[in-house]
């Protein structure tokens, strides 16, 4: 996927103004309340978070190890491992794997990274036709729309939007109600599953010591993908093993729980090699494609922890800013608070310079975060990097330089401050408020500055006090 | 025992009322209370704008003009969050000071976390007529577990009804420098958080952090909503509401 991170202002803009929008994204509130029921439910849900973490930085800590203990193990059973370093590498790598089977039609569940790597484009290019078959990823793929959430991709979309788009381009009479668009829509995808000689999916899980691939899927086409076409690809970051199956049981107890507020999703594959002599069904052969992509240069790094992500969802799903604006305004694959760590990471800082300032650093996303990534304090250690690299306007920096100047010195300080407040207090209204400042056109165009209520700072009135409150005055 | 009033530089500079109730709640605790006269900023917008280098000038500053006091009081959750949870950062890699700074740390409360859970008072000195609904701001809240103590606090206040409202716990939208930066997604946050607040039908909506007062009074204003009045929990305990 293009980079548009550097517009995120202006689309945001756009997508606070888009009723529809806002409309769809009042139902992320639906997925935070079933989070909030289930963790009740289960009780001590913050000792399993920190077994999460711990898992995942078992992985992380030797994350070299275990991939080469992954790849033996898949190896012996038949799948092909593969590393692809960039996004391009990752489309090349599965245009090569069809172009030696002779594919001719993909068909895909669920993949983030398919996204990163701009897949289905270069599908097309090389002449072999992906079908998503997620239901939300098939809405986006006809919609030409990237995904705007990580596990609820039309999040943005009403169910009127999927409607008129059913209606529009498969050429049917429009339906109303949410039961008859998805049976429409599996009613087109069963042709393309009976089809397709080749399966694409993501995998959220790697089990090094079986060389599997861990699918958790809700539609159960999952499935379908990787068990009908000749071929598999499965298609994940590197940092997504772990050593054990039970690991596996331990991120699995936190996944769905986080994600969906479900105690486990409809369906969980562990899939270990293509279809052996005494298997019934199964992919004759099978890939797993290993992508970096920017990703080693979080590890060993200051910012490793964010590897830990399993991609629930969760953060986003909390996060007051993507409320308010929704998954595209972000500008790349990934949005909400890990989005806002991830893109600048992978993608460069430069490209993403509004993102890690996305945050009120309200603290509700590390609060729910299934392996305790400190979201905020990663988006802080972002902010360094961009004072470090003058990445932020002169104005600001100069703004935040002045006041930091300004509160060493106390004697300036008061006299500038004593100033201030008059001047504040006299542009305020009849009702003491202020409707413009300079500079602060940020803040007064959605609302007033309330103006200082005294003339006078605390500072000089308490100095005026004539008999101190008790003990000394500092 | 004596306690160091940090006053916060948003007190000092726009409400200086609550500064003299934070002082009147911490005698009525029978607090001896000294305010240290050199005193500005906590160092929080340098620090969560990057800028750690002023930040820990004036963590230091912080750090001589308070570390004799038995313990530190701000009538905000945000700049005693900043304190009790950031300062260590600042001083990683100088064992010395990080040490001075723990022991800041240790002794460094938001108000009415201070009031319920130190000092423990029984009565307070306000009363008031009518009902009121808080909102928990973020810093207070997720950094140091206010939450029960300012509605403790607000259960002794005769004649005060508490009417909670829907999603008392999401963020006003202020976020200090962000509300700047970010001030269209910023007003649009604080919209959803007057709305709530007008739908919980309260006389007034109580807070114990400056920024989110103004943010949420600035913008009920404009929404044209000149009746909510909004108040600060010291002014509401001490009793010190301005008509
Ligand atoms: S950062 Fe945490 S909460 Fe967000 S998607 Fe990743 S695992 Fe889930």
């Amino acid at each position: 996927m293009q980079v548009h991170s550097i517009h995120f202002k202006s689309r945001a803009r756009a997508a606070i103004a888009d009723a529809g929008l806002q409309r769809g994204l009042a139902k992320v509130d639906g997925f935070a309340a079933r989070r909030a029921v289930v963790v009740r439910e289960f009780g001590d849900f913050e000792t399993l978070r920190a077994e999460g973490a711990a898992v995942r930085d078992r992985s992380l800590a030797n994350l070299d190890a275990w991939l080469e203990r992954f790849e033996a193990e898949a190896a012996r059973r038949g799948a092909a491992v593969l590393y692809a370093e960039t996004g391009d590498e990752v489309a090349q790598l599965v245009i090569d794997i069809c172009a030696r089977h002779a594919l001719k039609k993909a068909i895909k569940s669920k993949s983030m990274l398919s996204e990163e790597a701009q897949l289905n484009a270069a599908l097309a290019a090389a002449c072999v036709q992906p079908v998503e078959t997620d239901l939300g990823e098939y809405v986006c793929q006809l919609a030409e729309e990237p995904p705007s959430h990580i596990i609820a991709p039309i999040i943005h979309k009403t169910k009127e939007d999927v409607a008129a788009l059913f209606e529009r381009k498969h050429a049917r009479p429009r339906l109303a109600e949410a039961e008859a668009l998805t049976r429409e829509a599996r009613e087109v995808l069963r042709e393309h599953f009976l089809s397709a000689d080749c399966g694409i999916s993501g995998g959220n899980f790697l089990i090094a010591e079986t060389g599997s691939v861990a699918l958790v899927t809700n539609e159960g086409n999952g499935r379908m993908v990787t068990t009908m076409p000749r071929v598999h690809i499965a298609i994940t970051g590197i940092e997504k093993v772990v050593p054990t199956l039970e690991d596996l049981c331990t991120l699995m107890r936190l996944l769905p729980r986080s994600a969906t507020g479900q105690t486990i999703s409809n369906y969980v594959s562990v899939l270990t090699g293509p279809r052996g002599a005494a298997d019934l069904d199964g992919p004759e052969h099978m890939y797993v494609i290993l992508v970096d992509n920017g990703r080693t240069g979080l590890v060993g790094s200051d910012m490793q922890e964010m590897l830990r992500c399993i991609r629930c969802g969760a953060c986003m799903n909390h996060c007051p800013v993507y409320q308010t604006i929704g998954g595209h305004a972000y500008g790349w694959v990934y949005p909400g608070p890990m989005g806002a760590v991830l893109t600048p990471m992978l993608t460069g800082l430069e490209n993403a310079i509004d993102l890690p300032q996305a945050s009120t650093f309200c603290g509700a996303c590390a609060e729910v975060c299934p392996v305790k990534i400190a979201l905020p304090d990663l988006l802080r250690k972002l902010r360094e990097r961009q004072v470090e690299r003058a990445l932020r306007p002169g104005y600001e920096m100069i703004a935040l330089r002045a006041w930091a100047w300004l509160a060493q010195r106390p004697k300036l300080y008061a006299a500038a401050s004593a100033f201030g407040v008059r001047a504040l207090r006299a542009i305020g209204n009849a009702e003491g408020m202020i409707g413009a400042i300079p500079f602060g056109s940020g803040w007064t165009r959605g609302r007033y500055l309330p103006a200082p209520k005294s003339g006078r700072t605390f500072r000089a009135l308490y100095a005026r006090r004539k008999k101190p409150l008790g003990g000394a005055r500092g | 025992m004596r306690v160091g009033l940090f006053v916060t530089c948003l007190v000092d500079l726009m409400r200086p009322g609550i500064g003299f109730a934070a002082l009147e709640l911490l005698e009525h605790a029978g607090c001896e209370v000294v305010v240290p006269a050199t005193q500005t900023c906590c160092g929080q917008p340098g620090y969560n704008s990057g800028e750690r280098d002023s930040a820990h000038a004036l963590a230091l500053k912080v750090l001589e003009e308070f570390e004799r006091c038995d313990y530190v009081v701000a009538p905000s959750g945000s700049c005693a969050g900043m304190i009790r949870t950031h300062y260590p950062d600042l001083f990683r890699g100088e064992p010395v000071l990080l040490a001075r700074i723990e022991r800041l740390c240790a002794k460094t409360y938001e108000l009415s976390d201070f009031l319920a859970r130190v000092a423990r008072i029984e009565t307070v000195p306000g009363t008031y007529a009518g009902t009121v609904t808080y909102h928990d701001s973020c810093s207070g809240l997720r950094e140091l577990g206010v939450k029960s103590q300012p509605r403790e606090l607000l259960a002794k206040v005769p004649g005060l009804v508490l009417k909670e409202m829907r999603a008392n716990e999401t963020c006003c939208g202020f976020g200090g420098t962000f509300a700047v930066k970010m001030g269209d997604i910023s007003s649009r946050m604080a919209d959803d958080k007057c709305a709530n607040i007008d739908a919980s039908g309260a006389d007034a909506v109580v807070l114990g952090d400056l920024g989110c007062m103004l943010n949420i009074e600035g913008r009920l204003r404009k929404r044209g909503n000149t009746r909510t009045r909004v108040l600060h929990v010291a002014e509401v305990l001490a009793g010190k509401v301005e008509a």
